[in-house]
């Protein structure tokens, strides 16, 4: 088990630096002078000049690439260019906002998809089967920025309801927080909700499809508690496995949510940075979300070995 | 021919027909089908479909309700929203369909030769992709589109390289699984040299899987491009785009609604009839997930 | 005596409860303030909250008279080379250093000297600065300067406390310790910049307010949605497309002024070199792409009518507009017929424009409209800091921009219309121009200079290497609760006299 462990460990390491070197490459891509991004509308060559070797913007590339990845290791992810803040603190005050929308979004899809999911494998091919299938497919297709501005667009504006956008933190001002994140929590759960739906359906197909299931029945144990106490717990361990998956395509809706609904979050902030040139910004956010992808991975890597130790054998 | 875990096996004509019958008797695959058609057909004739010009303003009728001379409104300078929904259904069409390309072009023969060679080459490869995969798709394509510059083809690149980690693994795992199979096999003791194996064995029969994937992608390809738009790093105005409308709309959402509702309409019974089609091929071509 | 302690308990809890009644207004800016330091910020949003935070040695009036503020007089010497200014005395920094001569040397100092300082190239005829006492300093220049004063009255004005300067070092921007009305408490990067009153301030009767929260909100709808639901107070930027609404809302009150900023399109004559470009060698092709242009029409499609058209630097409204230039009005044949005159009947070109949405609708609308007179423009929208890059180096025809205005004339003019200007991307060079020009900024008369400007207008604006389109107007909302407020034309929110109940 233990040498298991390392071997992932060690596998995550050429990941890890092959992110960092697209991080670096990508940022560097950008056209445009970043430091004419900081500097007034007077363009002092001064003040361009200064800008330009405090941030080392005319080191050689691979020069400027070891520093950032020496700065890394110290875990300093940088300062923004723009407000002169560390990185880290930027993140650290912006993914709380992310998380509990994430956390809310994951509630509302597991509180639609597991019902659903149970439903239409033990009604396989009834109507309820078919629907579930087609809203989860409806989920999946729907762009989750329209979503929020037609719900914006019916709640808010038409029947103000609930307050169009805007984020409060759960800890100051519990009902505010909940009345904003409803729909932003809809709209990102849905197309969660849908993909694990699906998951969860055939995962359920698969387990009632088992032996012991069949020699449950056969016992004449009644329906409901196979599913419940037998199958359901099984299903759900895959289905678990897929929602740390998810947690890049989550990421991914955020951007896209915090916009329309102005929540300032991680994904907004990412948006807002490489608009601004922010290299620093940019590159320390998007590499904190692959470092923390590729350690989600890690765990549910090692989960899945220890409750699965089949797994574990082979490359 | 029985099915292994993986992948498919060799197909015969017999099978192929049996998969266009149980294409053909699913109902949700048919509709799929028929909106794809739809889809293609209007971005391919928006010019002639489209009652007036998607880039002729008038100054008058500036963000009007929807009427007999604008059946869906007009937007923000006075066009017809109409005409600009239809010709937004190009941009996307070229958006799935190059986006999916490169995907292919980039994606495929890595798999193959990541999964054919094994060893250290699959090894590095497999870092690769899962460093690509460890981005969110989104913020991958944001910071690529951003780095090369907002502009449709830009974009479709961009995409293109986010979605291209999941086909490096399916081919690869295709070529796995057929890889061991006894035709290869007997020709690799024939002699025939691995280009010719990989092209003329191992590929035809890893298509399938691929095929359906690509479908999925495509759907998945046009959301993208939408949403790349409407942050406002695809298509640039003036061409209609329909995420790109959706982002004009947004500033509008109460004095003129209509902006918002069709563009975003679209993007969504598209995207849904490519993942119905591609569900119904999947069903088609693997009738143990059923 | 029962009555008497029940009548000192209750005046006991209305003190008290008054006293923990705080007054705290919410602004809604359009974007994050950028570093809160004067010498390096260099945002609109940035000022806004500086108005709050930092005093300046001088003040401007609605109508941009400039007036003391933590200076109470000055003096220009003859030849312009000196300037005398006399500091109020009483004032105390957010930190308790009092504000003196040595403070206001610190600072200018500073805002010379500072690597990366913004505020250098804007009072760099400063070359020295003494403290004659306590509260005069005096300021040596290299050359004359008139608009020396209106720089001053503005962020290289601005006075930071030179003991927090020396504490804190590079990590000022990050709490700032000025002299203003309100001092700062706290700041979470795109969400709130929040202040408080300072009880030591020097006009402290004029502030009514306890708190003030700046909140970016970069969508202007979202801002307004806010504003609406109660949960901003005050906000600025108001999109023109929304204005109908605010005045539709009883709980609202609208307030505008004109600004100080102008938009158009600047065009490409000699950057780098002199082009082949049909609008870059013929000013018949530049009049007549100006002719084409309906300049009330983009107001109005774009703008619902509510900017203000202009076809100079300064809005008709401006004492600096010169009357013997006025608008004309659009004329198609004319503009076609010069095209013929120059030999063209089609002539073709990339129009930039930056990537928001606002400009690209301006964008358009010339796009089309210029359609007619037979130019085919294809519109090349960029981003904003690449656009400035290839304006700069020349790789455009047309960039359709603007410039956010200056209280002196010379902040809109010099640069742009002089050979040498640091903003000169058009390669424009007129010798008279420029000497025209020079000599406007080193005489204090204002007749004077009025008469340079014209002589000089009258040479420029008609070579259109500027095509001047409007001016934005500036739009606050605030809830009906807050009185007092007055939208100045530089765009910041003072709360001198703000009262919200």
């Amino acid at each position: 088990m233990l040498l298991f462990i390392v071997q992932r460990l060690l596998a995550t390491i050429p990941t890890l630096l092959f992110a960092t070197l697209m991080v670096f490459a990508i940022q560097r891509l950008l056209p445009g002078d970043p430091a004419l991004a900081l500097v007034g509308e007077e363009r002092d060559p001064q003040v361009i000049a200064f800008i330009r070797e405090k941030y080392r913007l005319d080191d050689p590339l691979p020069v400027q690439y070891l520093a950032w990845m020496w700065q890394l290791l110290h875990g300093n992810l940088g300062e923004s260019i723009r407000t002169r803040q560390p990185v880290t603190q930027l993140i650290l005050e912006k993914l709380p906002v992310t998380v509990q929308l994430a956390v809310w979004s994951m509630l509302v899809a597991l509180v639609i998809a597991i019902p659903a999911g149970v439903i239409a494998a033990v009604r396989k091919n009834s109507l309820a089967d078919h629907l579930s299938t087609f809203a989860a497919l409806s989920g999946l297709s729907i762009p989750n920025f329209w979503l929020g501005i037609m719900l914006i667009l019916l709640l808010a504006v038409h029947w103000q309801l609930l307050p169009a956008s805007g984020y409060v933190s759960l800890f100051e001002d519990p009902v505010e927080s909940l009345r904003r994140m409803i729909m932003p929590a809809f709209v990102l759960g849905t197309g969660l909700a849908a993909v694990l739906m699906r998951q969860m359906r055939s995962a359920m197909l698969e387990v009632l499809r088992q032996d012991y299931v069949r020699t449950a029945k056969a016992k004449g144990v009644r329906g409901t508690v196979i599913v419940v106490r037998h199958a359901m717990r099984n299903a759900l361990i895959p289905v678990v496995t897929i929602i740390g998956l998810q947690m890049g395509a989550l990421l991914s809706g955020a951007v896209l949510t915090e916009q329309v609904f102005a929540i300032p979050g991680f994904g907004r902030m990412i948006v807002d940075a490489v608009f601004n040139r922010d290299y620093a910004v940019v590159q320390g956010v998007v590499l904190f979300t692959a470092t923390a992808y590729i350690a989600i991975n890690f765990l549910v890597d090692i989960l899945y070995a220890l409750i699965n130790p089949k797994i574990q054998v082979g490359r | 021919m029985t099915s292994t875990v993986q992948g498919q096996v060799r197909r015969s004509w017999p099978l192929r027909n049996r998969a266009i019958r149980r294409f053909v008797a699913n109902p949700s695959s048919i509709v799929g089908l028929a909106l794809v058609m739809i889809f293609v057909l209007v971005a391919i004739f928006a010019p002639q479909l489209a009652p007036h010009s998607p880039a002729s303003a008038n100054f008058l009728a500036v963000r009007q309700a929807p009427s007999t001379e604008h059946l869906l409104g007009t937007d923000e300078i006075g066009r017809d929203v109409l005409s600009r929904v239809l010709h937004g259904a190009r941009v996307s069409l070229m958006a799935g369909v190059i986006a999916v390309l490169i995907a292919l072009v980039l994606g495929v023969p890595l798999g193959l030769v990541s999964g054919y060679y094994g060893g250290r080459l699959d090894e590095l490869i497999m870092r690769f992709t899962d460093a690509l995969l460890a981005f969110p798709f989104l913020i991958l394509a944001v910071a690529f589109t951003a780095a090369l510059g907002p502009s449709l083809l830009n974009a479709m690149i961009a995409i293109g390289i986010a979605s291209a980690p999941t086909f490096i693994r399916l081919t690869r795992g295709q070529v796995l699984a057929v890889r061991a199979e006894d035709y290869v096999q007997s020709a690799k003791a024939l002699g025939a040299g691995d280009l010719r194996i990989l092209t003329h064995h191992v590929l035809p029969n890893s298509l399938a899987p691929i095929l359906v994937q690509a479908t999925l992608t495509i759907a998945g390809a046009i959301i993208a491009e939408s949403s790349l738009s409407f942050l406002g790093l695809g298509v640039q105005p003036p061409t209609p785009s329909w995420g790109g409308m959706l982002n004009t709309a947004q500033g509008f959402i109460v004095q003129a609604p209509w902006m918002a509702v069709w563009p975003g309409l679209s993007i969504f019974v598209t995207v849904l009839a490519f993942n119905l089609f591609g569900d119904g091929l999947r069903d088609a071509l693997d009738p143990r997930e059923s | 005596m029962k009555k008497l302690r029940v009548l000192l308990i209750t005046i006991l809890i209305g003190l008290v409860t008054s006293s923990l009644a705080q007054v705290t207004v919410r602004v809604g800016l359009g974007a994050d303030p950028d570093i809160l330091d004067p010498d390096l910020g260099r945002t609109l949003v940035g000022r806004i909250v500086f108005a709050s935070l930092c005093d300046k040695l001088f003040e401007i009036t609605p109508d941009l008279q400039v007036v003391p503020q933590l200076a109470t007089g000055y003096q220009v010497s003859e030849d312009g080379l000196t300037l005398t200014i006399r500091i109020r005395q009483g004032v105390v920094f957010h930190d308790g250093t009092p504000l003196n001569a040595e403070a206001v040397k610190f600072n200018l100092e500073r805002s010379l000297n500072l690597p990366g300082s913004l505020r250098r190239s804007e009072i760099q005829q400063i070359s020295s600065v003494e403290a004659i006492d306590n509260y005069t300093v005096q300021l040596n220049l290299s050359e004359p300067f008139a608009p020396l004063i209106a720089q001053l009255a503005d962020r290289a004005g601005m006075m930071i406390s030179p003991t927090a300067a020396k504490t804190l070092g590079e990590q000022f921007g990050a709490n700032p310790v000025c002299a203003g009305p309100f001092r700062f408490v706290s700041r979470v990067a795109l969400d709130r910049i929040v202040l408080e009153r300072f009880t030591d301030y020097w006009d402290a009767e004029r502030i009514k307010i306890d708190r003030v929260v700046f909140l970016p909100i970069p969508d202007a709808s979202v801002r307004l949605v806010n504003l609406r639901a109660g949960d901003l107070d005050l906000i600025e930027g108001v999109a023109t497309t929304d204005l109908n609404l605010v005045r539709a809302d009883p709980n609202l009150e609208l307030v505008s002024s004109p600004s100080l900023a102008y938009q158009g399109m600047t065009i490409n004559l000699a950057n780098p070199a002199p082009r082949d470009h049909p609008l870059a060698t013929d000013v018949r092709v530049r009049e007549a792409l100006d002719l084409s242009l309906d300049r009330n029409a983009i107001n109005q499609v774009v703008f619902d009518g509510q900017f203000l058209a202009g076809n100079q630097p300064h809005p008709p409204t401006s004492p600096w507009y010169i009357a013997d230039y006025p608008m004309v009005a659009r004329d198609v044949e004319r503009s076609k017929a010069l095209l013929a005159e120059a030999g063209h009947t089609r002539v073709a070109f990339e129009l930039m424009v930056v990537n928001n949405p606002v400009a690209i609708r301006v964008g358009e609308v010339i796009q089309i409209m210029a359609a007619e007179a037979g130019f085919d423009i294809s519109l090349r929208p960029t981003e904003f800091v690449t656009a400035l890059d290839l304006q700069t180096q020349g790789t455009y025809d047309v960039f359709q921009v603007g410039w956010s205005g200056r209280i002196d004339p010379d902040g809109n003019i010099h640069q742009f219309h002089t050979c040498e200007g640091t903003f000169n991307f058009t390669g424009y060079c007129d010798d008279i121009v420029t000497q025209l020009l020079n000599e406007a900024r080193t005489t204090s008369d204002p007749t004077e200079r009025l008469a340079l400007y014209r002589e000089a207008a009258l040479r420029f604006l008609p070579n259109r290497h500027i095509i001047y389109l409007y001016h934005p107007q500036l739009f606050f909302a605030h809830t009906n609760r807050l009185r007092g407020f007055e939208a100045y034309p530089d765009g910041l929110i003072r709360f001198q006299g703000v009262t919200l109940n």
